[in-house]
């Protein structure tokens, strides 16, 4: 996009046959004759004119523009379909739950939102739960944890990094497994999704729970203590379950590929968020097949295990279903981005194309010497 | 030599009076005198660890990045991980230690070598070879010629008649020319009797050791009788013993007492303007970070109520910790992550882009002079970019401008000019080195290194022209130079001005060869055989008569007057018969004085017997009265210099260096002021003012200010700048006067050109400080001042004013001992290497061997220099402000609580590894235009000396591009990330793929936009640029590998996430997105700036470009022609001749000498000095007065000496 030009190599100005590198007396002190040092290495040397810059306007313009609107057509066609559970309004089905919260309750809350798809979901379904002015972002909140815990080390499972402070230890004195901010206020809420047939029946949705968290997260930096085929209560003996949890991470799941540390919802809620909204994956609707889609237009209904208070902070939960794209999910803003970069590049060089051909001849006027 | 320019010591206490005992050493030992051992180290190998740390944590930088390790240490606000800022810091200490280890390993190195010179010592009644630090106050020790004096001593005895030795002080004050001390009889006689000497038992008392070089009191008492000492009888460490076979001296001051060690001073540390705004700007940056650092803990103050307070359910806070509380630890969090503002890498990258551009200066081949095997050297290693800004240079004349060479370059003999070469169709051809020269093989006394190119001046010497014999007859027998044979046929002639020197030595080769001289006859070798005339009288030279004279019998018993002088004070004085030859005399003396050259008319006359008797009579009878003796001498000289018979010219070449007046003319395109302080006279310095070409005909007018009071001075200024601008008088001068600061001066710019030329009288009431305003106003309306006769101190003065006034960088360029005032004065000082001595070199900042590498170091080195340092100064502040600042807008997103965006180890990284070559790169290589168009255009240092391209303004600019920059670089991340999962529905918006995304743009974006900056591309740039990029991909993925995590759990939480998320395509549209709209507004800015308002810079650029990089067309060298009005130069010394001198017997027994002892001088002779200048120079500058004039020459000094015998 720059001119460009090699400069030649230019005589240094010394008599050339006498003082070669080598050709000097011995103990001369005259420097020796290398491009390097005698700041003559060749190079390319590009600089601004309006035959470079022009055109390199109007070719990102020219680029920008179809990536945008490719972009923007990408994510327009992602279906994706959001509900607020939080339970503000009165109205809304989670009220009761959200008023009536409170972290020693045994019985579980639970809540029913009715709502409708006026698309059918074609592809793999993608449900994630959204939470709102959740700081995960926060400095205190991110450091609160033990990696060292987590990959199943044994002494760090039994004395916890400092960092966890103060869900390092139990009022009881033992170690805190999995310790920290973090893991104490993992998302528990339990989503479950029927879809109401035309005719009025209830059909649960099957929702996968594997395959959610990054690979090198599940099979790296996470490992249960006492190795993978360990009895992970014993492994677990000795240490006591987050304060806000009702059960100790050797219960998470039934699955002994799931349970513990390992267990994907674990993951990913360990896996902090950049922003103080965010989304993370909860499950996934595989496709059954290639003639129905997974999910049909019509009647729904989410159902919502409410455990998880939000209120207090003026927090959100919603739930997200989307279907994804190359590009990953919705998102109009890249295309948008594009476009507009795209066009103000256009524009600009069309501006100083203009303004070249009024005022170019200036840098070219002879240097007065 | 090694012990120069080193740190002294402080003496420990007062000494009142300083009292010692010759050969007794248990009596001078009670006075604990300082021994002859120096020491210039400053740390052993124990002291070295913890001296070099306590003197490192001195410097504002390292003590702010110790203190914020400090910080870092306390867990409430350590928000970055001690390692962030150790590393850096060890880095940069280490580098600077082992930088201070190595200077003070070569300083122990030089000392040990000096200590552990060897010397004669008188122990217990015997000659003793000892090392130099053993020898003590009251030693007596014995000196060989060519030794170096081991410490100040108290001169004994000596080899030489009359106690005399002679010592050359080159080391002390630059003077290469012999200086004689001698012996007080009563210790001379002692001789080199060991056995008197051992039993000598004088005591000395004198001054306390000091500095002042020219100074010496004290008494000796010996044999009960008391001698006064002074500087006579005193030789000083440093200088070398010449052309003595041995003395011997007694210590007075040993090692750190000695005069020399006490002069060494303290070395000012000199500091670049750039240096300086950029302490300004480092300090603005700090209140900006104080600033920054406050509003984000207020806003963590109101985010605590506001949100944290609820939010404790899942993120308790801290025992005790209340929002305020949490606010004020805030404040230090982001203390800690902003401080990438100051970073401590960019005094660790200056230094380093100094020193690398200080190597490109030593290694220019253009700079070395293959005569001396000089190449130019860098002394200074941290002035280099304010090469690029000078706007004044103060220039010495002779050694710098001049090579203080008079050459016999033409002449004209009876109405036939010779010395042209002209070629076979009657062009004149310019004189190169590898002419063939006149063979002069067929005079077996001539001068081998004497030139002359035309050959048929020496084929009418051969041809026995009469005219032609005469002429160099009157040139080997009228003068006043004194020969030496030491061999036979090795004659040297010691001239009182080179001119005389070239003049005769002219003759010589031209088969009149001056051999000898007595009182009474000169002995001259006329075309091979031997003749001698009769002395009968010289009547010399003088300022008035501008002219001299002898008066000659021929072996033959012919009486012929000689004369030499002034055109215009010959012609006066001629016989009308020659009317015709001066007409066509006139014609060459026009021409040689166009082409710059001295020119001297030569005249003789037939004297009658009887006439010259009885002129004789009377003239002995004039120069034996009481009164009016000059006026009547006067009047007899004016009576027999009449009814000349003209013979001919002479032009003499002052040679200038070579190539000064294109230099001159070069760096005044540049805007560049050029002022000649010299020391010479008015005239001379006039002289050369036009040859060199800083003088032209065509300018308006050249004042002269020579006035003998100070209302005259200011007079004569005022007139001189109301010529200039008429009616301009303002109300300025007084304002200053008021103001207790000193004001700016403004650049006043006049129409036309004028020239100022002022002399030493009239410059020390210029300086005075009621009129240096006034005077500094005239000088700089001016384009050319010579300020003629000044002493080195007025040198300084005159620097200082300029300093003091304008706003500007100066440079002081000189070659010798009076200029080391100035060259310190100066911003940058550079001094003329391998000629007079060292002094000037070893004060200097810069030194080369020819003044036209003047024109280098500044047009290309300087602007290079100055080029890379702003552009690499714009650019490392844009890199860490947009660096630092995506924290600060992040924080608006994490509830103020001091998260950084990015990985800690990219934080460690970025400044380190990441971005350090490139920018490096781009600050040792960079040039906008090659050095040949530099030359081309020398208009293009101009922006250099505006202060244009780096300023506040500049650093404003950047700021608010980093601004901008950070923001594109926070918000289109945020923007794209936002809900965002990858294309398998996984996280990707999660806080480490968040960092990994906002790293690897801002790292693309600082590439581009240093690929942007840098306008030279060589390999090692694109090496650089490259590598450090694929650099940054290997380590990322390095350290977020498996391996690495299993390994170093706690310090590598980033596992997977550069995989997981640079895998994306929308990262990567996100990454360029970024970097475009990243570059896009510079792009347009840049681009409209060249449009509309190319720079000078812009345009040459361009020029290259249409040009395909071709070197420019070679330069039509014109070649300086005058046609001008006639300046003769009667270029002798400031004094009176030495005529009478050379009639007397008195000087006449030196040659005697040599003989008589069968000792043959190796050195320079010490006869005739006359070009020795600045006898009165004291280096510490401070104990004149500024009126002073001191100008003894070495001839004075002699004849003084030479009355007490």
């Amino acid at each position: 996009m720059m001119a460009s030009s090699y400069n030649a190599k230019e005589d240094d100005g010394h008599h050339p046959g006498a003082s070669g590198p080598g050709g000097a007396a011995a103990n001369s002190k005259k420097p020796d004759n290398t491009a390097f040092k005698q700041q003559r290495l060749p190079a390319w040397q590009p600089i601004l004119t309006a035959g470079t810059v022009l055109p390199a306007f109007f070719v990102i313009g020219l680029i920008f523009i179809p990536i945008g609107i490719g972009l923007y057509v990408t994510s327009n066609n992602i279906k994706e379909f959001e509900i607020d559970y939080t339970g503000i309004d009165m109205s809304s089905p989670c009220f009761n739950c959200s008023q009536n919260f409170s972290w020693n309750s045994t019985t579980p809350c639970k809540c029913y939102l009715p709502f409708s798809l006026d698309q059918p979901f074609e592809s793999n379904v993608f449900m994630y739960y959204g939470l709102s002015n959740f700081y995960q972002n926060h400095r205190r909140y991110v450091k609160s944890r033990d990696d060292s815990q987590l990959n199943g080390d044994s002494s760090s499972l039994k004395s916890p990094s400092k960092e966890c402070e103060p869900y390092r230890e139990s009022s009881d004195k033992k170690p805190i497994a999995p310790c920290g901010a973090i893991a104490n206020s993992m998302f528990n809420d339990t989503l479950v999704l029927y879809y109401i047939d035309p005719n009025g029946t209830r059909t649960e949705i099957p929702l996968v729970d594997k395959g959610i968290a990054w690979w090198t997260d599940k099979h790296v930096k996470f490992r249960n203590p006492g190795g993978s085929n360990a009895n992970l209560t014993a492994s677990f003996q000795g240490t006591s379950k987050p304060v806000n949890w009702n059960k100790p991470v050797y219960e998470l799941s039934t699955d002994p590929e799931n349970n513990g540390f390992i267990n994907e919802d674990f993951i990913v809620w360990m896996r902090t968020a950049a922003l103080p909204t965010f989304r993370k994956l909860y499950r996934i609707i595989q496709r059954k097949n290639s003639m129905t889609p997974t999910l049909p237009q019509g009647d729904y209904t989410l159902e919502v295990t409410y455990n998880y208070p939000v209120r207090s902070f003026e927090g959100r939960k919603r739930m997200i279903l989307s279907t994804i794209s190359w590009m990953g999910g919705k998102n109009p803003f890249l295309g948008i981005a594009y476009i507009t970069v795209g066009s103000v590049c256009f524009f600009l060089g069309v501006v100083l194309l203009i303004i070249h051909h009024k005022h170019g001849n200036r840098s070219s006027a002879d240097i007065p010497n | 030599m090694s012990f120069f320019g080193l740190d002294c010591v402080r003496k420990r206490e007062r000494e009142e009076e300083r009292r010692l005992k010759a050969n007794d050493r248990d009596y001078n030992l009670s006075f604990k005198y300082a021994t002859n051992a120096i020491k210039t180290s400053k740390y052993n190998a124990i002291t070295f660890l913890p001296l070099n740390l306590f003197e490192q944590f001195q410097r504002i930088a390292n003590a702010y990045f110790l203190f914020l390790l400090v910080l870092q240490v306390i867990p409430a606000i350590s928000s970055l991980s001690w390692f962030t800022t150790v590393v850096p810091l060890i880095l940069v200490l280490f580098v600077t230690a082992a930088k201070d280890a190595i200077d003070d390993i070569n300083r122990h190195r030089s000392d040990k070598k000096v200590n552990n010179r060897k010397v004669q010592v008188l122990i217990n009644g015997e000659l003793r070879s000892e090392k130099w630090l053993d020898v003590q106050v009251g030693d007596i020790i014995k000196l060989e010629n060519n030794q170096f004096v081991t410490a100040d001593l108290l001169l004994l005895s000596s080899s030489e008649p009359l106690n005399l030795v002679y010592i050359e002080t080159a080391e002390l004050d630059g003077e290469t020319n012999l200086k004689v001390k001698q012996a007080l009889t009563v210790t001379g006689d002692m001789g080199d009797s060991v056995t008197a000497l051992a039993a000598f038992n004088g005591e000395v008392r004198c001054e306390p050791p000091n500095n002042r070089l020219d100074r010496f009191t004290g008494t000796l008492s010996f044999a009960g009788q008391k001698y006064p000492l002074d500087n006579e009888k005193v030789l000083l460490r440093g200088c070398t013993l010449r052309n003595t076979e041995w003395c011997f001296g007694l210590v007075i001051f040993g090692g750190q007492e000695t005069k020399l060690m006490q002069n060494c001073g303290k070395t000012t540390f000199k500091r670049t303007s750039i240096d300086r705004l950029m302490n300004q700007l480092v300090l603005c940056i700090f209140g900006f970070l104080a600033i920054m650092c406050a509003i984000l803990a207020i806003g963590n103050y109101i985010w605590e109520l506001e949100e944290g307070s609820k939010f404790t359910v899942f993120l308790p806070r801290e025992e005790g910790v209340d929002a305020a509380f949490s606010s004020f630890l805030t404040f230090w969090s982001y203390v800690i992550i902003l401080n990438t503002v100051v970073p401590i890498s960019l005094y660790v990258s200056v230094e380093i882009i100094r020193l690398g551009n200080s190597f490109f200066i030593e290694w220019d081949r253009k700079m070395y002079y293959e005569r001396s095997d000089t190449p130019a050297e860098a002394r200074t290693t941290t002035l280099n970019e304010e090469l690029g800004q000078i706007k004044y240079i103060f220039s010495d004349k002779t050694g710098t401008l001049t090579q203080n060479i008079m050459t016999f370059n033409k002449c004209s003999i009876n109405a036939k000019s010779y010395g042209d070469v002209i070629d076979y169709s009657g062009q004149r051809l310019e004189i190169t080195e590898d002419m063939e020269s006149v063979d002069f093989s067929f005079n077996p006394l001539a001068d081998p290194k004497f030139q002359f190119y035309d050959h048929s001046l020496v084929e009418a010497v051969k041809l026995e022209n009469t005219e032609v014999h005469a002429f160099f007859r009157l040139l080997a027998l009228c003068h006043t130079v004194m020969a030496e044979e030491k061999n036979e046929g090795d004659l040297h002639y010691q001239a009182q001005s080179p001119d005389e020197g070239a003049l005769v030595t002219a003759a010589r080769n031209f088969g009149f060869v001056f051999r000898s001289r007595t009182p009474e006859s000169v002995t001259i070798v006329e075309m091979g055989t031997q003749r001698v005339y009769e002395l009968l009288a010289i009547l010399d030279f003088n300022n008035v008569r501008k002219r001299m004279s002898v008066i000659v019998r021929s072996p033959e018993g012919k009486l012929c007057l000689y004369c030499k002088g002034a055109d215009t004070i010959i012609y006066e004085r001629l016989h009308q018969s020659c009317s015709k030859l001066m007409d066509v005399t006139t014609e060459h003396l026009n021409e040689f004085a166009g082409d710059g050259l001295r020119t001297l008319a030569l005249a003789y006359k037939d004297l009658d017997e009887a006439y010259f008797k009885e002129w004789k009579q009377r003239h002995h009878e004039a120069s034996t009265a009481l009164e009016d003796r000059e006026e009547k001498l006067d009047k007899l000289s004016e009576e027999i210099e009449k009814d000349l018979m003209l013979l001919g010219a002479t032009a003499i070449e002052d040679k200038l260096q070579d190539g000064v007046a294109h230099t001159i003319e070069q760096l005044a395109k540049a805007d560049i002021k050029i002022w000649v302080l010299t020391g010479d006279k008015q005239e001379t310095a006039e002289n050369i003012g036009y040859s060199c070409n800083m003088l032209r005909e065509e300018m308006n007018e050249v004042f002269i200010v020579a006035a003998h009071s100070p209302e005259a001075v200011r007079e004569e200024l005022r007139k001189a700048r109301t010529t200039m601008k008429p009616g301009a008088e303002d109300t300025f001068v007084s304002k200053t006067i008021l103001g207790n600061t000193p004001k700016i001066v403004a650049d006043e710019t006049v129409s036309g050109e004028y020239g100022l030329v002022i002399n030493g009288h009239s410059l020390a009431y210029a300086l005075e400080p009621s009129m240096e305003v006034e005077f500094l106003r005239t000088a700089c309306m001016c384009k050319t001042i010579i300020c003629c006769r000044v002493t080195p101190l007025q040198k300084a003065q005159v620097v200082e004013l300029v300093k003091r006034y304008k706003r500007a960088v100066t440079l002081a360029i000189g070659d010798g001992a009076n200029d080391v005032s100035m060259i310190k004065a100066a911003h940058i000082g550079v001094g003329i290497s391998g000629q007079e001595g060292m002094q000037a070199v070893l004060a200097s900042d810069y030194s080369f061997a020819q003044f036209r590498f003047l024109q280098r170091l500044l047009l290309v080195h300087g602007r290079w220099s100055y080029l890379r340092m702003c552009k690499f100064l714009r650019y490392f502040f844009y890199k860490n402000f947009t660096f630092t600042l995506v924290h600060f807008w992040y924080a608006f997103f994490c509830g103020f609580s001091a998260q950084t965006v990015y990985n800690e180890w990219f934080i460690t990284l970025f400044n380190l590894v990441y971005t350090a070559l490139p920018v490096l790169g781009m600050s040792l290589f960079d040039q906008d235009v090659s050095d040949s168009w530099s030359f081309e255009y020398p208009q293009l240092y101009v922006p250099g000396q505006l202060n244009l391209y780096f300023s506040k303004t500049a650093f404003a600019k950047c700021v608010l591009h980093s601004c901008y920059c950070s923001l594109v670089l926070f918000f289109i991340p945020y923007g794209a990330m936002y809900d965002t999962v990858r294309d398998d529905g996984r996280d990707v918006a999660d806080y480490q793929s968040f960092a990994v995304l906002a790293q690897t743009c801002l790292l693309i974006a600082v590439c581009i936009q240093l690929g942007l900056d840098m306008s030279y591309w060589t390999v090692v740039n694109h090496v650089f640029v490259w590598g450090s990029l694929t650099m940054y991909f290997v380590v990322t993925f390095t350290m977020y590998s498996n391996g690495m995590y299993l390994v170093f759990t706690a310090s590598f939480p980033f596992i997977g996430s550069a995989r997981n998320s640079l895998q994306q395509l929308n990262v990567w549209l996100t990454i360029l997105l970024t970097s475009i709209l990243c570059v896009l507004p510079v792009l347009t800015y840049r681009f409209l700036l060249i449009q509309l308002q190319p720079t000078i810079n812009d345009r040459v650029r361009l020029k290259v470009l249409q040009a395909k990089a071709a070197p420019p067309p070679p330069r039509r060298r014109t070649r300086i022609r005058r046609t001008s009005t006639r300046r003769s130069g009667y270029a002798f010394s400031h004094v009176q001749g030495y005529g009478d001198l050379v009639t007397s017997r008195r000087y006449l027994h030196r040659p005697a000498k040599p003989r008589s002892s069968g000792f043959t001088p190796t050195g320079r002779s010490l006869v005739f000095n006359p070009t020795g200048r600045s006898a009165g120079y004291s280096p510490t500058g401070h104990n004149q007065s500024p009126k002073q004039e001191v100008e003894a020459t070495s001839l004075q000094m002699y004849r003084t000496r030479d009355m007490s015998f």
